[in-house]
């Protein structure tokens, strides 16, 4: 077990963590503000892959695919929340679980139906296809270290415009206290579109950014959904320096346990039962994870709410 | 009046029908049509259907029709849909399901009710063995054979140290079984990984410090998709050579990898190039209906489809004759697109196992069959099946 290879997975926990970061955001966004469990924020992230996709199969380009996908699907995400969203934000949790599930449902039918069962072949742009040695000897995929890029430049201008721009005090505010937002006098209802077309936006970037190592098959969302949502709920709901600092936590426990439990459990059982074993706590890891910080910070890491 | 009317309406309608129309046989399918992994079922549905409209909505020469559902990948729908099958359909054959922890719920619960049931694809080591059924038939495979092949021809190549992968769940754990019981080297390293996983960064970084002469893994359907094209981004491609079983290597997953996945070696027990009149009719006639060209799984469903035709044949359509139905079935009297084919003891496969290679025919990804790793292989449980 080399310092390299250790560094090295690092890195990879790092990069996993930057993409759950842009979903995480959108999402911690939706509910911490909007108080809206929107579990169609996976459906999104799919709809944006699916669009990137299709655009840059067709014209060759994947940077032209990135810049149609995110006002396409945040197009897609305006019409849903005019449609259907916007009937549940005065509705309990429970009732946005169950209509948002059933948009879930609704858009792996829709997208069977436009794009086929198939998966679809996606590629990333040619310039970042070959791997750079930032770790001496560990060829490291360009691509993955444009993610990483992407990501901490999203969380630098999230940044900027929670803490420096009206849009960010006010999303600070209706965060906090969202009741006293709206006595104030502030229109809540743009505020709420604008704040979900943003949180939609993130998904579908997260989507392109997916599509050249992930598959971009239907149902992709709902795998990510769920890390997305232990992120949210270690992160602090409302809050995108939780959501950053939980997505961050998020990809490196998981990471690290998938790399390292097997080897760890190999030296005290037998390589047969350490293999299986170290599996499935690996998959547990995260909620171990959230469960544990919960228990020490029953709100989450940098809850918004006052 | 209005009772008079509605009663005079009935007669009618009871004298309109048809003297002597013959039911069709109802065969259920509960298949994976929908989200992750349907490209699995929709193929087996698809095969399946063409060998009936093949013979104008018949299998061998009696009138069927197919009840195909959507399982969605999980087992209480499956199960739920099984039940809804035999209790309000009266359904006596079925078929379809894909993976196999869906099997293990419902094939023992409704081969306990009587119904038969022919698997076109799951064929877990639990249901070959011990848990072997007379009304469970499986024409595709046991989950282990094409692993069991990749081990011996890897072994016949002279790799001595590999890495091997699969999800964690009863057929990844097969599949793994399956390799090592035929190879005789050394393991770099054995990972299971999570069922439905995306990212693999962390197992390829390992993979590669453990400096392995081969790779084999079995992940199938967008699994595979994501782990190919990430091991093609670390470099590893060409690099490492890579090994499977057709599964992680069919139709749709090379059409989604693209060239990351050229050269990859991979075994299977069908490919559109094996050379026999029943494979070329179905090759050409699935591509003229489907304008795709079909996968393993597409003609696991076609055969399937043959199988149970062959028996109502045998039987003139009555599937109440369960002794002759199964033993027609048993007796596996049909065409199939492999070339020869028969049961074993616990009715799974005895057939020839193949080395294929991902070759580019013209702007097409397919497989090409390269050697033959297994002739007439049975399965590792079949000893244990007490039938």
């Amino acid at each position: 077990m080399s310092p390299l290879l250790i560094l090295e997975q690092v890195l990879n926990g790092l990069q996993l963590g930057v993409m759950l970061f842009l979903m995480a955001a959108g999402l911690t966004l939706v509910l911490g503000i909007m108080n809206l469990v929107n579990l169609s924020h996976g459906s999104l992230y799919m709809v944006g892959a699916f669009i990137a996709a299709t655009v840059t199969r067709a014209t060759g380009s994947f940077v032209l695919g990135l810049l149609v996908a995110l006002p396409a699907t945040a197009l897609v995400g305006i019409v849903v929340e005019r449609v259907a969203l916007r009937r549940l934000y005065a509705r309990d949790h429970l009732d946005q679980v169950l209509a948002t599930f059933g948009l879930i449902l609704f858009f792996n039918e829709a997208v069977t139906m436009i794009w086929g069962p198939r998966p679809l072949y996606m590629d990333g742009p040619s310039w970042l296809s070959g791997a750079v040695e930032i770790i001496p000897g560990v060829p490291y995929p360009a691509f993955r270290l444009a993610i990483i890029a992407v990501g901490l430049t999203v969380a630098m201008l999230l940044y900027l415009l929670v803490t420096r721009t009206r849009l960010g005090m006010l999303i600070r505010a209706g965060a906090s206290n969202r009741e006293m937002v709206a006595a104030l006098g502030v229109d809540i209802n743009r505020l709420y579109t604008l704040v979900f077309g943003l949180g939609v936006m993130l998904a579908a970037l997260g989507g392109v950014m997916a599509g050249p190592i992930y598959a971009v098959e239907v149902g992709m969302g709902e795998v990510i959904l769920i890390q997305t949502f232990v992120v949210v709920v270690i992160g602090g709901i409302g809050s995108v320096r939780g959501a950053l600092v939980g997505a961050i936590l998020v990809g490196l426990v998981d990471t690290l346990g998938r790399a390292f439990l097997p080897g760890l459990l190999t030296l005290f059982l037998g390589p047969a039962t350490a293999a299986s074993l170290s599996a499935s706590l690996a998959s547990m890891a995260i909620y171990i994870l959230m469960a544990a910080i919960l228990v020490w910070r029953p709100r989450g890491l940098f809850p918004a709410h006052g | 009046m209005k009772s008079r009317l509605i009663a005079l309406g009935m007669a009618g309608a009871l004298l309109a029908t048809p003297a002597g129309a013959a039911e069709p046989v109802k065969i259920g399918m509960i298949t994976t049509l929908s989200g992750g992994g349907s490209a699995l079922g929709i193929d087996i549905r698809d095969g399946f259907a063409l060998a009936i409209s093949q013979e104008g909505g018949s299998l061998g020469g009696v009138p069927v029709e197919l009840v195909a559902e959507d399982d969605g990948r999980k087992p209480e729908k499956a199960t739920e849909i099984a039940n809804r099958m035999i209790k309000r359909d009266k359904i006596g054959i079925m078929t379809g399901i894909v993976w196999s922890n869906l099997a293990i719920a419902v094939v023992p619960k409704v081969t306990a009710k009587g119904v038969f049931y022919i698997s076109p694809n799951a064929g877990p080591s639990k249901l070959a063995g011990a848990g072997c059924g007379t009304n469970y038939f499986n024409v595709a495979w046991q989950n282990d054979n094409l692993h069991e092949a990749m081990g011996q021809y890897v072994t016949e190549k002279g790799y001595k140290n590999v890495y091997i992968m699969a999800p964690n769940y009863p057929a990844g754990k097969d599949a793994l079984k399956g390799f090592k019981r035929f190879y005789k080297g050394d393991l770099a390293g054995e990972t299971y990984t999570k069922l439905g996983q995306t990212d693999y960064a962390a197992e390829i970084a390992a993979l590669r410090a453990a400096k392995p002469d081969a790779v084999f893994f079995f992940l199938p359907g967008g699994m595979g998709i994501s782990f190919l094209k990430q091991y093609a981004q670390a470099g590893l491609t060409g690099k490492i050579p890579v090994f499977g079983p057709a599964f992680s290597f069919d139709q749709t997953i090379l059409a989604a990898v693209g060239d990351a996945a050229l050269g990859v070696i991979n075994s299977s027990q069908w490919n559109k190039d094996i050379d026999n009149p029943a494979n070329a009719a179905f090759v050409a006639d699935f591509q003229k209906a489907y304008g795709r060209l079909p996968s393993l799984y597409a003609s696991q469903g076609y055969d399937a489809a043959r199988l149970i035709g062959s028996a109502l044949k045998a039987v003139g359509g009555d599937i109440s004759n369960a002794d002759g139905f199964r033993a027609a079935l048993k007796k596996a009297d049909f065409a199939s697109v492999r070339g020869k084919f028969s049961f074993g003891p616990n009715n799974h496969p005895i057939q020839d196992i193949y080395v294929r290679q991902v070759v580019k025919e013209g702007d097409t990804l397919t497989n090409k069959i390269i050697a033959t790793a297994f002739t007439d292989r049975a399965d590792a449980y079949a000893a244990e099946c007490k039938m």
